[in-house]
């Protein structure tokens, strides 16, 4: 742990409150009806994204999933432009059209969150081909869960990333669920990053609450892909605090499908607060300043909400725009 | 009598189906421990077990591709893909496999299997799972597609569907579930492949299906205001299609508007007015006026996402225009 300084430390916590903050505001927001489509928190997860994030450059790639806000965060999103695009709005990322579940930036390399359970993993494949070819030393990230690990766009991805020996890393967020069905029901394995060895190719486990050692993991990911060492699997065990989407209690009818003894061992493993007790134990900063870290980041939520509150609906003549380039 | 929502006369026919035949079975994402994305598969794993309320990994092409294996060899699966969309992941064990096995191995297999879905717009839930594909589907041969309106229809049709020794692809719509109507006591079969006059009128035969059956009768109501009467035809199956009622609705009227939520280029209103214009050429008044989705994918905004479908005032001009229609003087008149 020492070799990591303690402004990067300092970085991933920050990284991390931002996604908090942001998505505890739209679990709000979505609870008052105020936005549209369906919404999947990143709660819980953050550690996972912001630890591979850091250890990217704004020129890599990522790619995302229908739970995307935290990566489009921790790549260096504009909080913004991403509420303006939750609640529908002109000035969001996608001018609205794309909503909670497709929100990219390309300039900094974000390349697209996606509704499509796996959709996501061959285009940073594509992506990492491509930056192989135009000899740069980019690479490619794609976030996906346990469940879509059982597509078969993973399997065909993991299979050509080895055989070409691009740069790409393939990270599983773990969160033990698919909607509602245990991943310990949709697979005869305890551990996905077992199935890198299927493909050739490295497999990693790590802890996914833990920010710290989630960005050690990437940092040697990422040097062996820009080396041409080729990808890694990581698999990032994780938890997801909330539900599958906002809302779904209305529809789950007092169904539980979470054991009590998963969720007590969730909340003795929330990202933040391992990151926060770290920084105060090794005197990186003080709890005082981390409050006031905090209390900016929500001042910064905050006027996102009111950005996008203030912000214009998009004119109907939009509708017709993008279909072509 | 009684009324049921959409989504419980569903229920209510896969129950009865299961009783009835111990081949059938469901599988599918979340459809056990949950019920189903939209609640149509609820109580049915405490009822019948496990074995025949499979909950699936997170992979369409190994649900539909089972369901077609145990489906040649002696099941009756009921498959189902959470939202339309994700089909596009099985797409080769529908269109390769599934729809060509009967006839391309000489007859040798059937396919009794049902693959149910949902599609539609109206959650503002974007571009991925909002789609209307049915066209993909009725485009290749050996498919059946169903697309019921109102409960009694989803009734008595999946059952029929469960029956049937072929594919077939029951498309459900994401804003009927809660719709509620009236299902008879008994129970009942439904016959594929006949369309229903769901309301009776004499000047313009709309024909619908699915959820623009409820606008195309509220407008055609409307229209008795303006003195005009309009007749409505729900297709309920899409394939084969039953142009037998069309054409009798059509040469009675004279005009006709089809209208569906699909993108209407290349839609299923193509190939009706297409057909029925070459049936009926000389007799229709009018030329045949199609509606359906502006060709654009699906935006978020829920505004946009309105924009994009057919709604009351397109379908209203859209019948004032053929109902006004005048042909061209001939050439010297
Ligand atoms: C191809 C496809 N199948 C099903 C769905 C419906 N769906 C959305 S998210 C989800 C669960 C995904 O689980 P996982 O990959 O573990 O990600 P998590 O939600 O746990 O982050 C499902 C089944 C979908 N969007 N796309
Ligand atoms: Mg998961």
């Amino acid at each position: 742990m020492t070799e990591v300084s303690a402004s990067v430390v300092l970085d991933l916590y920050q990284r991390m409150l931002r996604i908090r903050r942001f998505e505890e505001a739209v679990g709000g927001l979505f609870k008052q009806g105020q936005l549209p489509g369906f919404v999947h928190l990143y709660v819980g997860e953050e550690a996972v994204g912001v630890g591979v994030c850091a250890a990217l450059r704004a020129d890599d790639y990522i790619t995302s999933t229908h739970r995307g806000h935290g990566h489009v965060i921790a790549k260096g999103g504009d909080i913004n432009r991403m509420m303006a695009e939750l609640f529908g709005k002109a000035s969001g990322y996608c001018k609205g059209k794309g909503g909670s579940m497709h929100i990219a930036d390309f300039s900094i390399g974000m390349l697209g969150a996606c509704g499509i359970v796996g959709g996501g993993i061959p285009v940073a494949v594509g992506a990492g081909l491509s930056a192989k070819y135009r000899g740069t030393d980019q690479v490619a990230v794609c976030f996906f869960g346990d469940g879509a690990a059982n597509e078969g766009s993973f399997h065909e991805s993991l299979n050509l990333a080895a055989t070409l020996t691009l740069p790409v890393i393939f990270v599983c967020e773990n969160n033990g669920y698919g909607e509602f069905t245990p991943a310990r029901q949709a697979m005869n394995i305890e551990n996905i990053a077992d199935r890198a060895a299927a493909y050739g190719m490295f497999g990693v486990i790590v802890d996914g609450t833990d920010a710290l050692a989630v960005y050690m993991v990437a940092v040697e990911a990422v040097e062996r892909a820009r080396a041409g060492g080729g990808p890694t699997l990581i698999e990032a065990k994780t938890h997801r605090k909330g539900g599958h989407a906002e809302g779904e209690d209305a529809f789950l009818a007092g169904q539980k499908y979470r054991l009590p003894e998963e969720l007590a061992a969730m909340a003795a493993k929330d990202p933040l607060e391992i990151m926060h007790r770290y920084i105060v134990e090794h005197a990186i900063a003080s709890s005082g300043q981390l409050e006031e870290m905090d209390n900016a980041v929500v001042r910064a939520v905050n006027s996102a909400i009111d950005f996008a509150r203030n912000s214009p609906e998009p004119d109907y003549a939009s509708l017709y725009e993008d279909t072509w380039v | 009598m009684a009324e049921y929502r959409y989504r419980d006369a569903l229920r209510r026919a896969l129950y009865e189906e299961m009783k009835a035949d111990e081949r059938v079975f469901i599988m599918g994402e979340d459809v056990g421990a949950y019920g189903g994305a939209y609640q149509v598969t609820v109580g049915l794993l405490a009822e019948f077990g496990e074995e025949r309320v499979r909950d699936t990994p997170l992979s369409e092409a190994i649900i539909v591709g089972a369901a077609l294996g145990a489906a040649m060899v002696g099941g009756r699966p009921v498959a189902e893909i959470m939202y339309v969309d994700f089909a596009a992941l099985a797409m080769d064990q529908i269109v390769n496999q599934a729809a060509k096995i009967h006839y391309m191995f000489g007859g040798q297999f059937r396919v009794p299997m049902v693959l149910r879905t949902q599609q539609g717009t109206g959650r503002g839930a974007g571009a991925q799972h909002s789609q209307s594909l049915e066209s993909w589907f009725v485009h290749v041969p050996g498919l059946k597609v169903i697309a019921p309106a109102t409960p009694r229809d989803a009734y008595g049709l999946l059952r029929a569907a469960i029956h049937d020794d072929n594919p077939v692809i029951f498309l459900e719509h994401k804003g009927l579930y809660a719709v509620k109507g009236e299902v008879e006591d008994e129970p009942f079969v439904l016959p594929i492949g006949q369309a229903e006059v769901k309301r009776q009128g004499q000047d313009v035969t709309i024909i619908t299906y699915s959820r623009m059956l409820g606008l195309a009768l509220e407008v055609a109501e409307q229209l008795t205001s303006q003195g005009v009467s309009a007749e409505v035809v729900d297709l309920r199956t899409l394939k084969p299609l039953d142009y037998a009622t069309l054409e009798e609705s059509a040469r009675k009227t004279r005009r006709v508007v089809v209208l569906h939520e699909a993108v209407k280029i290349g839609g299923l209103g193509a190939e009706i007015s297409a057909e029925l214009s070459q049936r009926l050429f000389g007799v229709l008044a009018a030329p045949i006026v199609r509606i359906g989705a502006e060709d654009v994918p699906l935006p978020a905004n829920l505004e946009l996402e309105k924009l994009v479908i057919p709604d009351a005032q397109r379908l209203t001009a859209a019948v004032e225009a053929v109902m006004r229609y005048q042909p061209m003087p001939t050439n010297g008149a």
